[in-house]
């Protein structure tokens, strides 16, 4: 089994979100920043279990530049077993999946694993993007995976409810929620990271066709309204006549 | 063309669907264009789509769409696309409009915008809002590339009622075999899906155990509401694992969230920060949850939703 696992940069759940004078770039300064949790604790996890059971290897792949190497040191010392990195800043969901496919081609991944969405764009678009380009199919919400030959069994989370399926490798899937559990780093693992490959390569050129012209910060709310405990017939009108939500 | 692909779970139009279809038709009016809708399978009334502002109707239909595949739905849309001139795409931003939306991106190297919020501006080609950083901002994307992808997050335009019922053409399509196969599937009956749903009754640890959620239950039936709950509250299988919102969770974007006994952590926060209105019951004036709510009730819920449920049934009768 040889297994890639896309792996991103985010600002850690609980970073401070502000902007620069023209709104246009996000301010990074102070910021704490962690692999994406999904490609962390669901997607990485669950590829390490697999090669444990099947054998094989788990590659890590990250569209960023050397910053994100922390990001990568990190994957490779909860096991990874080694790395490509494409030195590019990641502009779009579609320049992420092209600069992964572009290395993914020619490989010959059994499976491409990502995370169901990064927490900072929220796109939910580059594993539907690299399975394209891939020519693969694509599972996304994968909260259970099994591999038995050339065969892998699945439940998908689906509009109100999941699904059971089974597939031929190789494929694409991008992990919730179930996939597997966290896996803290230990100090060997540390150790041993620092002398694992991260192979750097450029990008292939690809020209960015959506752009983020500007961010805004959502309107600060103008406060909570308290309702006594004992007037629910209070609430219930405001919440008719005030805020016509019922 | 704005092409708009209209899901139809089960051959049923649900209000995503409409939703849809209103937003495809803003965005033509804007371009000054005309707005079409597509169905696959087979679906009732498919006609209605008129009404909220197809001007054309195309369905498709095949015994290889009867299980979802993505490689399948996007072959058809792209061709439908290519066959009908569209150079916008419009599909629901669900579990299955995420998939095909970003393998059309791919398909046409365009330019896409996952969960959009609002009605696009016609500059630097096509600028589009969606909700980023968890619900913590906002960004506005240009597209730039011929073909365009956006998919729209649910509840947020209401679909308007403004027109005819449309004409229903059948369109041929290039259709290739699925690699998925779905050996079963599980539907929770009866109650809204979460992503759907438009009032919300959530509750978190303060409850204590799941042998206390009846009162959560009741009210959420007396409003006809979807239930949901903080993560330690799935994690402890109080409640099923679809019920927990927030970051690892389910996003959500009701117009109405009731959060009972849920303290407001950043990362539950972050799943339903885009709701319209916020009311939380919390015993502890000081939880973080009050500092995001429009209204809120300190106090015991043990007390307090028993009480709210039977105002809202006192109102409800009063309605009619
Ligand atoms: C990376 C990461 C991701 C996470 N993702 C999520 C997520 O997706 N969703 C999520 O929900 N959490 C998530 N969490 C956990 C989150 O940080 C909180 O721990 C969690 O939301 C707390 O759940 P709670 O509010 O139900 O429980 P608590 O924090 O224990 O709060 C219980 C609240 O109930 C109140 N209460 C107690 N008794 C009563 C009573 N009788 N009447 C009224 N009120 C009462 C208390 O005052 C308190 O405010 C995540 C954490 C991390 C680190
Ligand atoms: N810059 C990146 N490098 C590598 N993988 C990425 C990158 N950005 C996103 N991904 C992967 O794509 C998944 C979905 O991202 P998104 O479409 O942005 O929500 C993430 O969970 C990652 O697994």
């Amino acid at each position: 089994m040889k297994i890639l696992v896309c792996v991103s940069k985010t600002p850690d759940t609980t970073a401070k979100i502000s902007f620069n004078a023209d709104n246009t770039e996000f301010q990074s300064a102070g910021v704490q920043y962690i692999m994406n949790p999904y490609d962390e604790w669901y997607a990485l996890v669950r590829a390490l279990e697999l090669k444990e059971t099947l054998g094989g290897t788990v590659t890590l792949i990250n569209v960023g530049t050397a910053d994100d190497e922390q990001v990568i040191r990190k994957g490779l010392a909860i096991g990874g077993d080694d790395a490509v990195r494409i030195d590019a800043a990641p502009k779009s969901a579609l320049f992420v999946a092209k600069q992964i496919s572009a290395h993914a081609k020619s490989a010959g991944y059994d499976l491409i694993m990502l995370g169901k969405e990064t927490i900072d764009y929220n796109g939910s678009e580059v594993g539907a993007m690299v399975a394209e380009y891939m020519d693969m199919p694509y599972v996304s919400y994968a909260t259970k995976l099994d591999i038995a030959g050339s065969t892998a069994t699945l439940m998908r989370d689906i509009e109100g409810g999941e699904e059971e399926i089974e597939v031929d490798l190789p494929f694409v899937l991008s992990a919730a929620k179930g996939m597997a559990e966290q896996r803290i780093p230990n100090m060997r693992g540390i150790m041993m990271a620092k002398s694992k490959p991260i192979q750097v390569i450029p990008a292939v050129p690809f020209e960015d066709l959506s752009v983020v012209t500007s961010y805004e910060l959502p309107k600060a709310k103008s406060g909570v309204k308290l309702v006594q405990p004992e007037n629910m017939d209070e609430l219930v009108r405001l919440l008719h006549e005030e805020a016509k939500v019922i | 063309m704005v092409l708009v692909y209209v899901e139809s779970p089960k051959g049923k139009l649900k209000k995503a669907a409409f939703e849809a279809v209103t937003y495809g038709k803003k965005v033509a009016e804007s371009l000054g264009v005309s707005c079409t809708a597509l169905t696959i399978g087979a679906v009732d009334n498919a006609a209605q789509l008129g009404k909220y502002g197809a001007s054309k109707v195309y369905n498709t239909a095949d015994a290889l769409f009867t299980s979802f595949d993505s490689q399948v739905y996007t072959r058809a849309i792209a061709d439908a696309a290519v066959q009908l001139g569209a150079k916008t795409i419009v599909l629901c931003h669900s579990s299955s409009g995420k998939s095909i939306a970003g393998r059309l991106a791919a398909r046409f190297d365009a330019a896409s915008v996952s969960g959009a919020n609002a009605i696009p501006e016609v500059r630097n080609g096509l600028t589009v809002r969606k909700s980023v950083f968890s619900g913590k901002a906002v960004a506005e994307i240009a597209l730039k590339s011929e073909m365009k992808i956006i998919s729209l997050m649910g509840n947020s335009l209401q679909p308007e009622n403004i027109g005819a019922d449309a004409e229903v053409d059948s369109l041929s399509l290039n259709v290739i075999p699925g690699r998925i196969r779905v050996k079963s599937v599980k539907t929770q009956e009866g109650t809204v899906p979460l992503p759907e749903a438009e009032l919300v009754v959530s509750a978190g640890r303060g409850l204590k155990g799941p042998e206390n959620w009846g009162m959560v239950e009741d009210l959420a039936t007396a409003m006809n509401a979807t239930t949901a709950c903080s993560r330690p509250v799935a994690d402890a299988h109080w409640r099923p694992h679809h019920e927990h919102v927030g970051q690892t969770g389910v996003a959500i974007r009701p117009n109405l969230y009731i959060a009972i006994g849920i303290s407001g952590a950043i990362q539950h926060l972050a799943g339903v920060n885009n709701s319209k209105v916020i009311v939380v019951i919390n015993k502890d004036p000081e939880a973080p949850f009050f500092k995001a709510a429009d209204y809120g009730v300190v106090g015991d819920a043990f007390e307090i939703v028993p009480r709210l449920t039977d105002a809202y049934k006192k109102f409800k009768a009063s309605q009619h």
